[in-house]
C-alpha cells in the first residue's frame, strides 16, 4: 500500500493574466500511493485543480517536478504526455464531457479503442451500473447518469491513477452519492489509485486521506482512521 | 467502425444541409472541370480522329486555272505527302420549296476510286456516276432539306440551271462547321456543299486537263512555310491565290475558336467555385471546432493524440469534398456527354470519340479535395494547437471593439440592435469580407452570362444596322465593268445598288504578314458604311488603305504607315499602299479602301465584284427567281435572312448560358448567404434568446442576424459589379479571334438584373434561416453552456 505512484515535488504554476501573475500553485509536495483514495479539499482557486492537471498530464508547470513512478512528467514531451495519459490514467469532470454525438456505449468505446489493455465497454458500463442504458446518447440521460457514464470511460482503460475534478460538483446529493459509490466500489474492487478534488468537505470521510488547499499551497494533510461508505455521508 | 468514425457520421448528418450547400458549391468547380475538359478532350479527339482518317490536308491553295501536269511538280515538293487537284466553284442552289436561293460549292471528286485528300465519309447512298449527272451531298444541307439518295436539286453553275440527282450523303472534314458567304453562323438550309465527279465538272465549267483549287497533305515533318512557298511559286503564273494553312481554313479556324472557348471556361470559372467552397469550408469548421471545443479537450486528455483529432475534423472536410466530387463528376459527365453530342450536330462529325479519360476525374477530385483542406487547414491547427487543459475550458467572452462609440451622431442614430449587428460585422472583419468576396462571385458570374447578350446586341447593331446595312450582296461570277450596277439595278425589288471590289491580298509590314481581303467602299455609300472608333461614319480617303483595330493589331500598323500590298488574284504582284485610317470591326479581319484606289492599285481599270442591294421585300420571290437564272451572279448572301438566323442562333446560345450560369449563381449565393447565417445564428443563439426572453419580438430579433446579413450582400453588389467587369472583360479577351471579336459592352440593366437575382436568394436564405429563429427554444438555448 505504500508504493509512490504519483509525487511532485515544489510544483508552481503561474498563469500570467493581463498585467498581473497569479500563482496557481506555490511550490506544492504531493505523493499519491497505489490503492489510496485521496481527497483533494479546498475552496475553487485554491490550486487543486491545476495540480491534478499536471499530474494528468494535462498542463505544464511553471517550475517544480512531477512523477509518475519513474516517469518524470514535468520533462516529458507533448507526444510523451499523450502516451501517459492514454496508458496510465482517468479522467472524470464534472461537467462529464460526453460527446453528445456518442451513445454512452460508445462514449467508452472512444477509449477502449485506443487503450492497449481495456476491458468491454459493457463491463465498465456494469460496474456503474448502467448495462441497461447503453444505447442511450448523453442527452436522454439524467445528470447523474452523464456522470457514470464519464467514470465507466475512465475505468474502461484499467487505468492506474483515476483523477476526478468535482465528480459531484453538478449533481444534488442523492445523485452525487450515487457517484461516489461507483468511484468507491472501483477503488475497491480494482484497487485503483484515486485522487478526487471537491470543495465539499463531507466528502473527505470516504477517503483514505485528505489533503486540504488554499491559495495554492497544501495547508493540511490528515489521515481517516476509518473510511465512511458513500452511502453514510450526505450534504 | 471506429468510434469517432461514428462521430464524424452523425456530424455529418446533423449538418447534411450545410454541407450539402458546400458541397454543391464544389461540385459546379468539379463538374465545369469535367464538362470542360472532358467536351474540350473529346472534340479535340473527335475532330484528330476524322482528319486522320479522312486524310484533311495540311494546305490549300488556288488558282484560276492551272494545268493538271503540276501534280508531278507539287508532289516532288519537300514534305508533301499527297496532292489533291481540284474544280472548286462557288455556285448557286435553287431548291424546290424554298423561295429564296442558297449558296452552294462545288468540288470535283475523282471519277473512280476516293479523293487522295479530304476524304468523304459516305453516310448513305453510293458514289455519283461521272457519266450521269449525280452528285454528292454534304450531310448538313441534305438533312435541312429532307434529302435522300434519290432526291433531286437545281444548281445554277457557270450560268446554267442543272438538274442533279442525289446518289450519296456525305460528310467531309473540310466542312465541319459549314457556314456559307456573309453568314456568321451557320444556316445548313441556306448553304450546301456538293461532289461530282471530274470528268462531269470539267465539262461543265470548261476545265479540262485543268484544276483551280489544290488540297495537299504533308508529312509530319514538313516545314509549312517552305511546301507554302513551293507551292506559290509553281502556282503564281496560274492566277495562284496563295496557299495557306490550316489556321486560314475556315471550318477548322471555327472548330478552334470553339476549342479555346472551352479551355477557357475550363481555367477561369473552377477557380472561382473551388475558392469559394474553400473558405465556406474554413467557415463552418472553425465554428464547429469552436463548439466542440471541449470535446477535444476530452479527446485530448484521455489520450488521443493532436494527430489523431486533425485527422478526424479532415475527414469531415473530406466527406464534404467526396460529395462534391461525386456529384460535380456524375453532373460533369453527363453535362459533357450532353455537350459533345450538341458539337456533334452543331459540327458535323461522322463519329464522337467521347474520351473517359480517369486523369481528368483524379485531377478535378484531387484539386477540390486539396482546396477543402486548404480552406479547413487553418480551423484544424487550432485544434492541434490547443493544449487539452485550455481547450476543455468555455473560451473567454469574445472582445468586441466599441465601434462608433466615438461617433455620437452615427451611434445614436442606430438603435442598440443595429449597434449589436455591426460589432459583429467588424469583430470578424476578415470572415465578413470572404463572406462579401463570395457573395460578389455570384453577382459577378452573373454579369459575366448576361453581358455578352449586351454585347452581342451591340455588335448586331453596329455590324448590321450601321455598317453593312444592304439586304442581300450579289457577288458577279467574275469581276465586271462598271455598267454592270445599271444591270443589277434593274433587276427585280433592287431600289438601291451599290458596287464593290474585292480581292485576295497579302499585307506585309516587316516580319509580319496577313492574308486577307481589300472590299472597296464608295465615299458615297450608303448601305455599307465604315465606322470609325467612336462609331461616326468615315468616307474612304482617295488614297490609302482603312483597316480595322484586329488587323491594326496584328501586324502592328499605325496611320501613316506604308506597307506592302501582294495582289494574289493578279500573280502576287506587289504594291504600296500606306494606311489612312484605322477603324471600327467586329466580323472578320477587315480592309476597305475607296473604289478608285483600289483600281489603281491593281490597274487593269475599273471594275466590280458584286452590289450590295437594299431590297423591296414583297418582291423578293421575283428577285430570287432572276437570280437563280442570272449566269453573271456567281453567289448571293442575304444578310437580311443572315440577321434574324444570327439573332436567333446567338439567342439561343445565350438562353443556355444564362440558365447555366444563373444556376451557378443560385448555389454560389445560397451557399455562401445560407451557411453564413447559419453559423451567425448558432453562435449567438444564446444571445437571440436572451433578447427574446428580454421581450423583443420575433422580427426585431432576426433584424440582428438579418442587418448583417443585409450590409454583407448590399457591399457584395459594387465588388461584384467589379469582379463582374473584369471577368467580362477577360472572356472579351479570350473570345477574340480572326474570325470575329465581341464589342466590350455592359448595360446598366445587366448589372441590375445580376444585383436582383443575388438579393432575391439572399432573401430567399434569409427566409429560411429567419424560420430558425423563429423557432428558438428558449428555455433550451439558455440552458445549455456556450
Amino acid at each position: 500500500m505504500n508504493e509512490r505512484i504519483l509525487h511532485a515535488k515544489q510544483l508552481t504554476k503561474i498563469y500570467r493574466s493581463g498585467e498581473v501573475d497569479v500563482f496557481a500553485l506555490r511550490g506544492v509536495d504531493l505523493e499519491l500511493f497505489r490503492g489510496e483514495m485521496t481527497v483533494l479539499l479546498g475552496p475553487s482557486g485554491s490550486g487543486k485543480s491545476t495540480l491534478l492537471n499536471i499530474l494528468g498530464g494535462l498542463d505544464q508547470a511553471t517550475s517544480g517536478q512531477a512523477w509518475f513512478g519513474d516517469l518524470e512528467l514535468t520533462a516529458c514531451s507533448e507526444r510523451q504526455l499523450t502516451r501517459f495519459r492514454r496508458d496510465h490514467v482517468g479522467f472524470v469532470f464534472q461537467f462529464y464531457n460526453l460527446i453528445p454525438s456518442l451513445t454512452a456505449w460508445e462514449n467508452v468505446a472512444l477509449v477502449t479503442e485506443i487503450a492497449p489493455d481495456p476491458m468491454p465497454p459493457e463491463e465498465a458500463l456494469a460496474m456503474v451500473g448502467l448495462q441497461n442504458r447503453m444505447g442511450h446518447f448523453p442527452a436522454q440521460l439524467s445528470g447523474g447518469e452523464q456522470q457514470r457514464v464519464a467514470i465507466a470511460r475512465a475505468i474502461a482503460k484499467r487505468p492506474d491513477v483515476m483523477l476526478c475534478d468535482e465528480p459531484t460538483g453538478a449533481l444534488d446529493s442523492s445523485t452525487g452519492v450515487l457517484v461516489l459509490e461507483a468511484l468507491s466500489r472501483i477503488n475497491r474492487e480494482l484497487g485503483t489509485t484515486m485522487a478526487i478534488i471537491t470543495h465539499n468537505a463531507i466528502i473527505r470521510q470516504i477517503a483514505d486521506r485528505v489533503v486540504s488547499f488554499r491559495d495554492g499551497a497544501i495547508v493540511e494533510t490528515s489521515r481517516n482512521a476509518k473510511r465512511l461508505q458513500p452511502s453514510e455521508v450526505s450534504w | 467502425m471506429p468510434v469517432l468514425d461514428r462521430k464524424l457520421l452523425r456530424d455529418a448528418l446533423r449538418m447534411w444541409a450545410q454541407i450539402l450547400a458546400i458541397a454543391l458549391v464544389m461540385a459546379c468547380g468539379v463538374a465545369t472541370i469535367v464538362t470542360s475538359v472532358g467536351a474540350y478532350r473529346s472534340l479535340d479527339e473527335t475532330r484528330s480522329a476524322f482528319y486522320d482518317r479522312y486524310r484533311f490536308a495540311t494546305v490549300f491553295a488556288g488558282a484560276t486555272r492551272a494545268p493538271l501536269s503540276l501534280r508531278e511538280p507539287l508532289s516532288r515538293i519537300d514534305g508533301v505527302s499527297a496532292v489533291e487537284l481540284r474544280i472548286a466553284r462557288s455556285i448557286i442552289l435553287d431548291i424546290e420549296g424554298m423561295v429564296e436561293p442558297a449558296a452552294g460549292m462545288v468540288i470535283s471528286v475523282p471519277d473512280a476510286g476516293e479523293p487522295s485528300v479530304n476524304r468523304l465519309y459516305l453516310r448513305s447512298g453510293r458514289w455519283p456516276d461521272p457519266a450521269r449527272q449525280e452528285i454528292a451531298v454534304l450531310d448538313s444541307f441534305a438533312s435541312a432539306h429532307k434529302m435522300v439518295p434519290g432526291s433531286r436539286l437545281s444548281a445554277v453553275m457557270n450560268g446554267r440551271k442543272r438538274l442533279l440527282t442525289v446518289t450519296a450523303i456525305v460528310l467531309s472534314p473540310e466542312f465541319i462547321y459549314a457556314i456559307g458567304p456573309g453568314d456568321m453562323v451557320p444556316d445548313p438550309r441556306r448553304f450546301g456543299v456538293l461532289y461530282m465527279p471530274r470528268s462531269a465538272l470539267e465539262g461543265v465549267f470548261d476545265m479540262a486537263g485543268a484544276f483551280n483549287d489544290v488540297a495537299i497533305r504533308t508529312q509530319r515533318s514538313a516545314r509549312l512555310p517552305d511546301v507554302i512557298d513551293a507551292v506559290d511559286r509553281m502556282l503564281t503564273p496560274y492566277g495562284g491565290t496563295g496557299a495557306v494553312e490550316r489556321t486560314d481554313q475556315t471550318s477548322h479556324a471555327f472548330l478552334d475558336n470553339e476549342l479555346i472557348q472551352l479551355r477557357a471556361m475550363a481555367t477561369v470559372i473552377p477557380p472561382v467555385f473551388l475558392l469559394v467552397s474553400a473558405f465556406l469550408v474554413n467557415m463552418i469548421l472553425t465554428r464547429l471546432i469552436a463548439l466542440e471545443r471541449e470535446q477535444v479537450g476530452l479527446m485530448k486528455a484521455v489520450g488521443y493524440t493532436s494527430f489523431a483529432i486533425a485527422w478526424h475534423y479532415a475527414k469531415l472536410t473530406l466527406v464534404i469534398a467526396a460529395v462534391g466530387i461525386i456529384v460535380g463528376s456524375v453532373s460533369g459527365n453527363l453535362l459533357g456527354r450532353g455537350m459533345t453530342r450538341l458539337y456533334g450536330e452543331f459540327f458535323s462529325f461522322p463519329f464522337l470519340v467521347f474520351r473517359q479519360s480517369a486523369d481528368l476525374y483524379a485531377i478535378a477530385a484531387v484539386v477540390s479535395a486539396v482546396a477543402a483542406l486548404v480552406g479547413s487547414g487553418r480551423a484544424i491547427w487550432g485544434v492541434v494547437r490547443l493544449p487539452p487543459a485550455v481547450a476543455m475550458q468555455a473560451p473567454a467572452p469574445t472582445l468586441y471593439r466599441s465601434v462608433l462609440s466615438g461617433v455620437p451622431g452615427l451611434a445614436r442614430g442606430m438603435s442598440q440592435l443595429s449597434l449589436m449587428a455591426m460589432r459583429h460585422l467588424l469583430r470578424w472583419p476578415i470572415r465578413a469580407a470572404l463572406t462579401t468576396l463570395g457573395t460578389s462571385f455570384a453577382v459577378a458570374l452573373l454579369i459575366t452570362a448576361l453581358f455578352s447578350f449586351d454585347s452581342i446586341s451591340y455588335m448586331i447593331d453596329t455590324v448590321f444596322f450601321r455598317t453593312e446595312r444592304q439586304d442581300a450582296t450579289l457577288v458577279f461570277a467574275s469581276p465586271r465593268a462598271p455598267d454592270a450596277l445599271q444591270a443589277a439595278m434593274r433587276l427585280p425589288g433592287v431600289m438601291r445598288a451599290e458596287g464593290f471590289r474585292a480581292t485576295q491580298v497579302v499585307l506585309r509590314k516587316a516580319h509580319r504578314e496577313r492574308r486577307l481581303a481589300i472590299t472597296t467602299i464608295a465615299p458615297d455609300a450608303d448601305l455599307a458604311r465604315v465606322l470609325d472608333r467612336n462609331l461616326a461614319p468615315v468616307a474612304a480617303p482617295v488614297a490609302g488603305l482603312m483597316i480595322s483595330e484586329r488587323v491594326a493589331a496584328i501586324l502592328g500598323l499605325s496611320v501613316g504607315d506604308v506597307i506592302d500590298v501582294d495582289l494574289l488574284e493578279y500573280g502576287g504582284r506587289r504594291s504600296k499602299a500606306a494606311v489612312s485610317a484605322i477603324v471600327q470591326s467586329y466580323v472578320g479581319l477587315a480592309v476597305y479602301m475607296h473604289p478608285e484606289a483600289l483600281d489603281r492599285l491593281i490597274g487593269d481599270g475599273p471594275r466590280l465584284s458584286g452590289v450590295r442591294v437594299a431590297l423591296d421585300t414583297s418582291r423578293l420571290p421575283e428577285l430570287y427567281a432572276a437570280v437563280k437564272s442570272t449566269p453573271a451572279i456567281g453567289g448571293i448572301a442575304l444578310q437580311a435572312v443572315s440577321r434574324t438566323r444570327f439573332r436567333e442562333t446567338i439567342q439561343e446560345n445565350i438562353t443556355i448560358m444564362t440558365s447555366v450560369y444563373t444556376a451557378l449563381a443560385v448555389i454560389i449565393t445560397f451557399g455562401v448567404v445560407y451557411n453564413s447565417a447559419r453559423i451567425q445564428l448558432s453562435e449567438r443563439a444564446r444571445e437571440l434568446a436572451s433578447l427574446r426572453v428580454l421581450g423583443f419580438t420575433r422580427g426585431e430579433v432576426s433584424g440582428v442576424l438579418l442587418t448583417e446579413l443585409a450590409v454583407i450582400v448590399a457591399l457584395a453588389q459594387p465588388l461584384g459589379w467589379a469582379l463582374g467587369w473584369g471577368f467580362s472583360w477577360s472572356v472579351v479577351r479570350g473570345f477574340e479571334s480572326d474570325l470575329f471579336r465581341i464589342p466590350f459592352i455592359i448595360n446598366r440593366s445587366t448589372f441590375a438584373l445580376a444585383s436582383l437575382v443575388v438579393v432575391a436568394i439572399a432573401l430567399l436564405s434569409a427566409l429560411i434561416v429567419r424560420r430558425r429563429i423563429d423557432r428558438l427554444d428558449l428555455v433550451r438555448v439558455l440552458k445549455t453552456r456556450d
